[in-house]
């Protein structure tokens, strides 16, 4: 049978469709009913009065908010009031950097855990007890000791990304197959030589598969960090838009931050596909 | 000149492996003694579990011995060496490197101060060896089994090995590959006169390839119960070899061996003196000499 390859797609406007159409229905105005007192009503005027708009937006008002968006994304307007394109570039910068950082530290100590077990089992209970933590719970210990609000926000997304990188590159190492590292022995290939042309390309994979779980959750955490950081950043723009009761704001930088997560989702997807080798 | 020469190139004395498991000691074989010489093509013929691989691995050097002392050349083995190269069952090929890759790695093991176009051209020649010319972009996920197997066979002779090492290199292929493999095996060991250690479960490759077949008693506590000395001349080829006189008392002799006699050949010695150091040297279809052995009793029961 041969499948449709447009029926997915069609499918997916039709929900699309769908959503927007009871969403938009859902906040239509309604009219004529007053909800406050007369005297009240002449002070606010009518259409306050009658409730006519509602704070909860409709799949309109988002949709043109989202245009003015993208019409201008860079603008700055004084400490309070930039552009959602320099709120999303902080927030993008702050992950990568804590996101390598990580990186600059797993990778290392995961293939020293992987090769030798004396080192994993002294460091397992380590990790075991700091990996449940919430990465927002070192906040308050990063801000007291860096006393640095941006710097503390790349120390949470840096905490938050090194686990899953760390244990994944860690078990990539362990599993790496005996066979060929009995081909490294045999050929007597050198430490450094071994770990850079067979036990790297064969953990490769999972090392990547690390790396991608750490990139989501990071994306994940800056909201949340930023919240309680302030200053800048697309968490920041959330809570300033909440305390601005711009539920269109919010639903803007929503869909914002989730088309940049799955950007970078499907980057480190791509770089994964690059180092995955069939067998 | 003779097939079989007379300096020990190998030598193994009173090896032992043992495994240590909660209840004591568990031993897979003991007392080995073997030698053979440079050139020779030796096959170990056992059920599974007598340690063949284990013996294997000894002689490559990834594993070591619980007891006794292997030598190469008069000097004991130390560890993994590129001088015995190993055909693993497996092919054990990097799945992330092309054909010419996987070789070249093994070469430039081997002599890491060669330039590139050096190292491509010492690939080629064992790539055209094994008629693997055009493939040599490929990754071994998009090569048959078969295929596979000829890269392991090319990267090993590739690093122009002392001795080679094969632990059932054609057990996972089909008939017809393997045939064709075998014959291919045979000529370039003829031609380069390679030693060659090799385990085997199938009988008619052990004729074919071997000169010497040690065959090894079942595990545990296996050890070596005979040598046979292949009497087929050595230019044998598949085609013609089960006419040739000797081919049947060789056969019969070694699957009487593998059916019966390995799990009773304990019963075996209780009739004989048998020296572990010097295990007897058979050759069947020259000297009968299953004649001048007494008949174990569970055999002679059924013979009567």
């Amino acid at each position: 049978m041969a499948r449709k390859s447009w029926a997915p797609a069609l499918l997916s406007f039709l929900i699309l469709f769908l959503f927007l159409g009871v969403w938009h229905v859902a906040t239509l105005p309604e009219k004529g009913a007053q909800v406050v007192d007369d005297e009240y009503a002449k002070l606010v005027g009518a259409a306050a009065a009658s409730g006519q708009k509602s704070a909860m937006p409709g799949p309109v008002d988002v949709g043109k908010k989202v245009w003015s968006h993208l019409a201008d994304p860079f603008y700055v307007r004084g400490t309070n009031d930039k552009g959602i394109g320099i709120q999303l570039a902080y927030s993008i910068m702050r992950v990568l950097v804590g996101f390598f950082l990580a990186a600059l530290v797993a990778i290392p100590l995961g293939f020293l855990i992987g090769m030798s077990p004396t080192v994993y089992k002294a460091l397992d209970p380590f990790i075991q007890v700091l990996k449940p933590v919430s990465p927002l719970a070192w906040m308050p210990l990063a801000l007291f000791t860096i006393k640095d609000s941006g710097l503390s926000a790349i120390f949470v997304i840096f905490i938050c990304s090194l686990w899953p990188m760390l244990i994944n590159t860690a078990f990539g190492v362990m599993s790496v197959r005996k066979e060929w590292l009995n081909v490294a022995r045999t050929l007597e290939v050198g430490p450094l030589r071994k770990a850079f042309r067979v036990i790297l390309p064969a953990a490769a994979p999972t090392i990547m598969t690390g790396m991608r779980i750490s990139i989501g959750i990071a994306w994940l955490v800056i909201v949340a960090a930023e919240m309680l950081v302030g200053g800048t950043g697309i968490g920041y723009f959330v809570w300033n838009e909440w305390n601005n009761l711009s539920i269109t704001n919010i639903l803007s930088a929503i869909l914002a931050i989730g088309l940049i997560g799955m950007l970078l989702d499907a980057v480190l997807n791509r770089l994964a596909k690059a180092v995955t080798f069939p067998e | 000149m003779s097939p079989v020469s007379d300096q020990p190139f190998v030598k193994l004395e009173g090896v032992a492996k043992r495994f240590q498991t909660g209840g004591g000691a568990n031993t897979v074989f003991e007392d080995l003694w073997l030698s053979f010489g440079q050139g020779e093509f030796v096959c170990v013929v056992g059920h599974s579990g007598c340690g063949k691989t284990t013996i294997l691995n000894i002689l490559s050097g990834l594993e070591r011995p619980s007891e006794g002392y292997v030598f190469i050349q008069g000097r004991e083995i130390a560890g993994p060496s590129l001088d015995r190269a190993v055909i693993f069952q497996s092919h054990a090929l990097l799945p992330w490197l092309t054909v010419l890759q996987n070789i070249a790695f093994a070469v430039k093991s081997r002599w890491p101060d060669w330039d590139k176009g050096r190292v491509r051209e010492h690939c080629q020649r064992y790539i055209d060896l094994v008629n693997l010319t055009g493939a040599e972009k490929k990754r071994p996920a998009e090569l048959s089994g078969g295929m596979k197997q000829r890269v392991g066979i090319a990267r090993a002779l590739s690093i122009e090995p002392m001795m080679l090492l094969m632990d059932e290199p054609f057990s996972a292929l089909d008939a017809l590959t393997r045939g064709v493999l075998q014959e291919e095996v045979l000529k370039i060991c003829g031609e380069t006169r390679q030693t060659v250690f090799m385990i085997t479960h199938d009988v008619d490759e052990a004729i074919l390839l071997a000169d010497k077949i040690v065959l090894m008693t079942n595990g545990p506590e296996a050890r070596i119960a005979e040598v046979v000395l292949n009497t087929l001349p050595r230019n044998r080829d598949r085609h013609d070899l089960h006419r040739h006189p000797h081919y049947y008392p060789i056969r019969n002799h070694l699957l009487d061996f593998l059916i019966d006699r390995s799990k009773n050949f304990h019963q075996e010695l209780g009739f004989k003196n048998c020296d572990p150091k010097n295990p007897p040297l058979v050759m069947p279809g020259i000297s009968e000499v299953r004649a001048e052995r007494p008949p174990s009793p569970a055999l002679a029961g059924l013979r009567t």
